[in-house]
């Protein structure tokens, strides 16, 4: 399988996603630059973290016009998938692949740290290897990570069970104690309606190699790929 | 030359943090009649442009494609000449 990692200027989790997919899923894998106006053949596409254009505006606003995206726009509308972490999850809220907006946190600090999250959802092509509830130990590192969405978004995304991670304690707990951003419900990661377009704040890539002290991570690639290669 | 001055504010429902930490701060300080404080953000946007009309057209397009988020964002402007 393959996969394309766009980069904007200010990504910066670019080599960490590569590094992963690559050297430790033994996926095909190229770079896709925000100027290009094609993708480059690929089953998934990650938006990776880091702070595109400086989170100038609001984060993600200005990646939304940068030429690739109108490309990516269009494979996911195919059904292709997108896979955005973190300011990769921003930028898909802009560009309206995904409803919301990431807020700043609730604490106005930026938050770097080992977290847990709930699989709320495991028939994503995202999640569908690991256990419904299965909690996952993914760090997270964000200044904007404060999902909001108005009323009838809301529950229109527990309609369709577009909720797919959950922030939670070890034990699963879901509340306002082991919410770290002030997130509506909690939500760490939605897909679309289709399911086929994932956003997510904590950083699967950083959780992947065991030498970082989790490989929950690789649940989510390792999902991708049994996904794809079926 | 024409100059918009915009204003991208938070909609009442939408949480403003920022605007709080100012608040308690504010009451820290011993101004204690302040009950609420919301920060939002200012455009100062030059147009070389004639129409009345096309500039406004123009404005809000900026707003509705760029500068605000109608998620969370409504905004409104006021036009001056340079």
């Amino acid at each position: 399988m393959k996969y394309n990692i766009i980069i904007f200027p200010g990504s910066n989790c670019d080599y960490d996603a590569y590094f992963v997919t690559k050297n430790l899923m033994g996926a095909e894998v190229e770079y896709v630059w925000h100027k290009d106006t094609s993708l480059k053949y690929p089953d998934c596409v990650i938006i990776p973290g880091g702070f595109s254009y400086g989170d100038y505006l609001r984060a993600g606003a200005i990646a939304k016009f940068s030429p690739i995206m109108k490309e990516v726009i269009a494979f996911a509308n195919k059904g292709g998938l997108v896979l955005g972490i973190c300011n990769g999850f921003q930028v898909l809220t802009e560009t309206k692949l995904l409803p919301g907006t990431l807020l700043q946190n609730k604490s106005l600090l930026f938050i770097c740290k080992h977290q847990y999250v709930k699989v709320v959802n495991n028939k994503t092509p995202y999640t569908h290897i690991i256990e419904k509830n299965q909690v996952l130990d993914i760090p997270i590192a964000h200044n904007e990570g404060n999902f909001f969405i108005d009323e009838d978004g809301l529950k229109s995304l527990q309609d369709d069970q577009q909720i797919v991670f959950q922030y939670c304690d070890k034990e699963g707990h879901i509340d306002d104690i082991t919410n770290p951003n002030g997130s509506m419900l909690n939500i760490a990661g939605i897909v679309n309606k289709q399911g086929n377009v994932l956003g997510m704040m904590p950083h699967p890539e950083r959780s992947s190699d065991p030498i970082c002290g989790s490989k929950d991570g690789q649940n989510i690639f390792l999902s991708i790929m049994e996904f794809i290669e079926k | 030359m024409q100059k918009a001055t915009i204003y991208v504010t938070l909609k009442p429902q939408v949480l403003d943090p920022q605007g709080k930490v100012i608040m308690n701060a504010l009451h820290t300080l011993g101004y204690k009649n302040v009950t609420e404080v919301r920060a939002s953000k200012m455009f100062e946007v030059t147009l070389d442009a004639k129409d009345d009309a096309d500039i406004k057209q123009e404005i809000e397009e900026i707003c509705d494609k760029v500068l605000a988020n109608p998620n969370i964002e409504t905004y409104y402007y006021k036009i001056h000449d340079e």
